[in-house]
């Protein structure tokens, strides 16, 4: 494994630690300036979206719909219906599995 | 919510906390395994890939970095969309902080136990959180992605090509599933559709990985005050 990927792990491990002991530590009790708040709060559904869109339909700089986007819409419909995470995982992996063996996608 | 109960004992919050972080490590599993086939794929060693499991466990910041090494995307633009992922534990930290005691040392180390389940799970509702229980529903979900990493990297060569069983859909199925519950109001949403869109603008042209950073601008919507 390449220098690049062993940096990119402690890497992340540091950023991981420091992420999760800034609040307990640095800011104690004390909440974020409402300004900063309100964007921190906002990150996540921000990413998550964008993290979606591009594993589904931005692969290799392409922009495209297979099998694995009509599993996920599945999941979709179980977790907007409040179904658990595991039935979504599970009905998106089937539905793309069946996909795959039955068309050309 | 399994946390409510303010008057448990200390090792009965511990082991509530076990029993509703069971289900949430199985599935850890599943994605973790695919997480350990995906990243050998792209060039990390089976020791490599399990050592960012069990140092990072944080299953939505590896994929994301994941994502653009495997695109082709370098040290920096991984890293920095590893961190964005991750700052979401920034304001759970902060309301976590309340409820843990001792110096900044003990705090810190206790802070490492929050992940996404396991903080919702702790949130007693009454703006403390229930340490023990975050503690318990933390343990199995780290042992359940760590294995699962083991499986995935060691025996990922023996599964072949996983795009055959649909495990591609598991990585993007988990973030629906978190963005779901990301979505309770309607600012969120609105957020997401507009960070949604500058990805989907961005990904065809921009280099791997700056489509999700630059979706994070839309975050600054929460520069505004909600009207509602």
């Amino acid at each position: 494994m390449s220098t690049t990927l062993w940096l990119l792990v402690g890497g992340m491990a540091l950023m991981g630690v420091v992420m999760k002991a800034a609040g307990p530590v640095a800011l104690g009790g004390r909440e974020l300036p409402p300004w900063l708040a309100g964007v921190v709060g906002l990150l996540a559904p921000a990413l998550l979206a964008a993290l979606v869109m591009t594993q589904l339909f931005g692969k290799n700089g392409h922009l495209g719909i297979g099998a694995d986007a009509v599993g996920v819409a599945c999941a979709g419909i179980v977790f907007w219906r409040g179904g658990s995470v595991l039935v979504g995982v599970l009905v998106a992996v089937v539905v793309t599995a069946g996909l795959r063996m039955l068309l050309p996608i | 919510m399994p946390g409510d109960d303010q008057d448990r004992p200390p090792r009965a919050s511990f082991w509530a906390g076990v029993r509703a972080g069971t289900p949430y490590a199985l599935a850890n599993s599943v994605v973790s395994l695919s997480f350990g086939v995906l990243a050998v794929q792209a060039g990390f060693s089976a020791i490599g890939a399990i050592a960012m499991s069990a140092l990072v466990f944080a299953g939505s910041a590896q994929f994301a970095a994941l994502a653009v090494i495997a695109q082709g995307g370098g040290l920096p633009t991984a890293l920095s969309a590893a961190t964005l992922v991750h700052s979401r534990y920034l304001p759970m930290g902060i309301g976590l902080a309340p409820s843990l005691p001792g110096g900044p040392l003990r705090r810190a180390v206790e802070g490492q136990a929050v992940v996404d389940a396991s903080w919702a799970m702790a949130n007693r509702g009454d703006g403390r959180f229930d340490r023990l229980f975050l503690f318990g529903s933390t343990a199995p979900q780290y042992i359940g992605w760590v294995t699962g990493t083991v499986v995935g990297a060691v025996a990922g060569a023996a599964l072949g090509d996983l795009d055959r069983f649909g495990l591609d859909a598991l990585f993007p199925a988990f973030f629906l599933a978190l963005l779901f519950a990301e979505l309770r109001h309607r600012r969120s949403r609105v957020v997401a559709l507009v960070g949604a869109a500058i990805a989907l603008a961005l990904a065809p042209f921009a280099p791997p990985g700056v489509p999700v950073l630059a979706a994070s601008l839309a975050a600054l919507a929460g520069l505004r005050r909600p009207t509602a």
